[in-house]
């Protein structure tokens, strides 16, 4: 590592590549968001605590009572969409840790150093996806010890892959939420509009069991293509609906998160580059 | 070349929309000085800092901050600027060390450097003892004093100190005082927006007065004071009923109009020949048999030089700010 001496600090932006300090500097800020996690366990904790109580509840609770189209184990239908559920509420957390930096000044403070400006956005995704694979695995244990068991090898990888690939894909709504909303207060309301919004898709209750035009709905959602694929890819697919994007779940798991990416990403970018005007 | 200014602006440009928040502002901040920028809620102050710390572009203008154009080389800017304040904050779930080895380490240090640094600084802050502590249990002073030296990890050559004592008590506003003066011997120029005239009566050896966007002031804070006329002549009436017959009383020895507070029950003015409008002020009040609570001479403040240029009391937000600065407000 080289040594800048303060003393001659005033031109100190150290003679190393651009992409190195990108690097670099996104290292650092992925680092701080990981330090928050270290410092404040309990956040984890709450992030995780739904998606486990959900699992159990839905798994436990309601478990005996549902049905599935084809007659599988309503286990087998319900872990995917759980984690799909968890990757879906991600956005929400986003949301809270930008509005937060942006309404207190921490991102001013980034934004008044020599630092990469795209480090501070690019930072958030990339702890945000470190984070997500860890709940990732967390909920997949709980539901191993519920009796889940998916098939392991190339496909458990893929699944795993477009979890995190719709998370992703859902970074940028809420770095671009963060940046809207007015204060923290707000950011908590997201979660009233997403529930309903996660309902309403397969990850519960398969489409072709709600009425009709719900059930149009539920399927063209685009996490219940996420849901359905990932169960193909667990080995414990389940009998699909008819309609079209039903039959293309594994394609369109990679479409609508691109589409959601490509709608979302430019409006976070270009919010972000509003702070300076 | 600097040529000596650490800051310099000129015509300076920024609309919102239909609002002019900067409509012509001009700056020179001489070296190793601190520099009061004052005026009423709305008057372009933080405009002004955010463009010069390069938060915000400018629309129309130019300004040079330790001599690099801001529009041009913000980067090579940031690399010389500190920038504290209501608008900067430091991460409030991190340590006081892990927020200034992050700042270290994201101002390009490096790892063990940035170390080196964070000590150096929670040290001359006199935070060592809470370095390890989370900073949402600092009190307010602590606080400010890790976002002081989180703005002076590089030694900037330029500090923009924006509101830095806002919502302090006396004891941490002092605090933070003695740590500007440090700055500014150590050869930082400070550039300090504030609420507080006598914060800037304090420390500034030259102030600038900005209101709708333009400078309208600029002088030492003497010279400002001055520039209202000498010593004051100040009547506290008992009855507020009375202030309209003092002002009378009044206008007869001052040379220029008497300025009233009615809050206060107070009559002022500026006087020349301060002995004689004393005594005959007081001789003819209480021949009058108007019942005075005070009365006396004084230096003009600050105060009477704002109300006098913008027409404002010291403002609105002052107000809102009452309680937790109480009794130190001027």
């Amino acid at each position: 590592m080289s040594v800048v001496d303060v003393a001659d600090a005033g031109g100190a932006v150290a003679d190393r590549g651009r992409v190195y300090w990108l690097l670099s500097d996104c290292w650092n800020v992925v680092r701080r968001g990981l330090t928050h996690y270290q410092r404040q366990p309990i956040n984890i904790a709450w992030q995780l605590g739904f998606p486990i109580l959900s699992v159990l509840l839905y798994g436990y609770v309601f478990g005996s009572a549902m049905t599935v189209p084809g007659g599988g184990d309503y286990k087998d239908f319900l872990m995917p969409g759980m984690f799909v559920m968890t990757m879906a509420f991600g956005f929400i957390n986003t949301a809270t840790v930008v509005v937060y930096d942006s309404t207190k000044g921490v991102i001013d403070r980034f934004r008044s150093m020599p630092m990469a400006p795209s480090a501070v956005v690019a930072g958030r995704g990339i702890t945000d996806l470190v984070v997500a694979c860890a709940e990732l695995g967390i909920m997949m244990l709980t539901a191993f010890a519920m009796g889940w068991r998916p098939e392991g090898g190339p496909g458990f990888v893929a699944a795993f892959g477009l979890l995190l690939w719709l998370r992703f894909s859902l970074i940028w709504l809420g770095v671009w939420l963060g940046l809207i909303a007015p204060n923290p207060e707000a950011a908590g309301g997201l979660f009233a509009v997403a529930f309903p919004l996660t309902m309403i898709s397969s990850i519960f209750v398969a489409p072709q069991l709600m009425p009709d035009w719900l059930g149009f709905v539920a399927a063209w959602n685009p996490i219940s293509s996420t849901a359905a694929a990932a169960r193909d890819l667990f080995g414990t697919p389940v009998g699909d609906g008819d309609s079209w994007v039903e039959g293309h779940a594994l394609l369109m798991a990679g479409v609508w998160p691109a589409v959601l990416t490509l709608i979302f990403l430019p409006l976070a970018v270009r919010r972000f580059q509003k702070l300076s005007r | 070349m600097t040529g000596g200014f650490a800051v310099r602006a000129e015509a300076l440009e920024k609309r919102y929309g239909e609002k002019r928040a900067l409509d012509g502002f001009d700056l020179a901040v001489r070296e190793g000085t601190v520099h009061g920028l004052l005026g009423p809620n709305g008057a372009g102050k933080t405009t002004a800092v955010r463009i010069l710390s390069t938060l915000v572009r400018l629309d129309g203008g130019q300004a040079q901050v330790a001599g690099i154009d801001i529009a041009r080389q913000p980067r090579e800017v940031r690399a010389r600027i500190g920038l504290t304040g209501q608008y900067a904050a430091v991460d409030e779930v991190l340590t006081g060390r892990q927020n200034l080895e992050m700042f270290g380490r994201l101002f390009h240090l490096g790892g063990r450097r940035a170390r080196q640094r964070a000590t150096e600084l929670l040290e001359q802050f006199d935070l060592a003892d809470a370095a390890g502590k989370g900073v949402d249990k600092y009190s307010g002073g602590m606080r400010r004093r890790l976002d002081l030296a989180a703005s002076m990890i590089l030694a900037p050559s330029v500090l923009f100190l924006d509101e830095p004592t806002t919502g302090l008590d006396p004891r941490s506003r002092g605090e933070v005082w003695q740590s500007v003066r440090e700055l500014v011997a150590s050869g930082t120029t400070v550039l300090l927006t504030t609420q507080y005239l006598e914060e800037a009566d304090k420390l500034a050896s030259r102030i600038t007065v900005i209101d709708q966007g333009r400078a309208i002031a600029d002088d030492t804070p003497d010279g400002l004071k001055n520039t209202i006329g000498g010593d004051r002549i100040e009547v506290v009436v008992t009855e507020r009923a009375d202030i309209p017959r003092v002002v009378k009383v009044v206008a007869r020895v001052s040379d220029g109009e008497p300025d009233v507070d009615e809050a206060e029950s107070r009559v002022h003015a500026s006087v020349t020949d301060r002995v004689s409008a004393l005594t005959e002020v007081a001789r003819t009040l209480q021949d009058e048999g108007v019942p005075v609570e005070d009365i006396g001479l004084r230096r003009p403040s600050l105060d009477d030089v704002f109300l006098r240029l913008t027409g404002h009391r010291t403002e609105t937000k002052d107000e809102k700010n009452a309680e937790s600065a109480k009794g130190t407000a001027a």
